[in-house]
């Protein structure tokens, strides 16, 4: 059997992605429930994603979105 | 005179008018679409490209490319997607193909690398997000993404910034999902290596 918690960083990814199948959700979630050192991590991934998210969006310079516009074929 | 004849034309071939006018409607709505999109696909442009320079420049290509191309799009279809099949691609053609001569393997670590360095260096062994907030700023996270080789950065990028499922992401790269979904576990993994350098070197 393996260590359920080698298994559970494994999935941890698949999990947050909502890649697993229904079966393997539950068991991930069973799992998560009962351990605190996992609960942990998995808490962290999930902010950590969050956190990179928010961090990485930069809005587009307003000059871009004008010479964006520019671009435009004009009609004939 | 010419502008007689033209007319005539017209007037001989009413369908053909009628198919201008609604040729240049769908063009017109195509382009209009098109850059109602540009919010979205900069945001993953962005960190597709290596700098912002490099962002603004490939923003314009791959506009005026779907501009002259629009005909190309299917409509119904994802034009995001379309899009940045057209970004990705530009990109490397502009010199990405050099990177991807072999370069060094890039280091690894597991899952849960970023979260036992912080424990590690934490008083009480239990790093909460508030301190990962608090250690890591805006530029480290980008200079930590920009440092993610080519191959991985950009499915990071497309499903983790970008929103895009496994699927989309393999059509946009033409790569098999499969190779969506290993490199997305090694990317995250590099990124979250990256990430602890960055926020360890400040605490120190």
């Amino acid at each position: 059997m393996k260590d359920p918690c080698a298994h559970c960083e494994e999935m941890m990814q698949p999990y947050m992605d909502h890649v697993l199948t229904d079966e393997e959700m539950a068991e991930a979630e069973s799992h998560l429930a009962d351990c605190e050192y996992c609960r942990r991590r998995y808490r962290f991934e999930e902010s950590l994603r969050v956190y990179v998210r928010m961090a990485a969006a930069e809005p587009m310079p307003a000059e871009l979105r004008q010479k964006l516009a520019a671009l435009r074929i004009p009609l004939e | 005179m010419a502008h007689a004849g033209t007319v005539d034309r017209m007037e001989a071939e009413p369908e053909d008018a009628q198919r201008l006018a609604t040729e240049a409607r769908d063009r017109v709505r195509f382009e209009e679409d098109a850059l109602a999109l540009s919010d979205q696909v900069y945001r993953v442009a962005r960190h597709l490209a290596s700098s912002r320079e490099d962002a603004d420049e490939l923003m314009q290509e791959t506009y005026a490319r779907a501009f002259r191309s629009w005909r190309s799009f299917q409509p119904g279809t994802n034009m995001r997607a379309w899009l940045l099949r057209i970004l990705t691609n530009l990109n490397i053609d502009r010199g990405r193909r050099q990177q991807r001569a072999p370069q060094m393997q890039p280091l690894e670590a597991n899952d849960y690398y970023l979260y036992d360095r912080l424990a590690a260096d934490n008083e009480d062994g239990v790093p909460d997000e508030d301190r990962v907030v608090e250690r890591l700023s805006q530029d480290d996270i980008v200079s930590a993404l920009s440092a993610v080789p080519h191959d991985f950065r950009d499915v990071i990028v497309l499903v983790d910034l970008g929103d895009f499922s496994y699927a989309d992401a393999a059509q946009i790269l033409d790569i098999p999902v499969g190779t969506v979904m290993s490199r997305l576990h090694r990317g995250r993994r590099i990124l979250k290596r990256e990430l602890a350098e960055s926020a360890l070197e400040e605490a120190t």
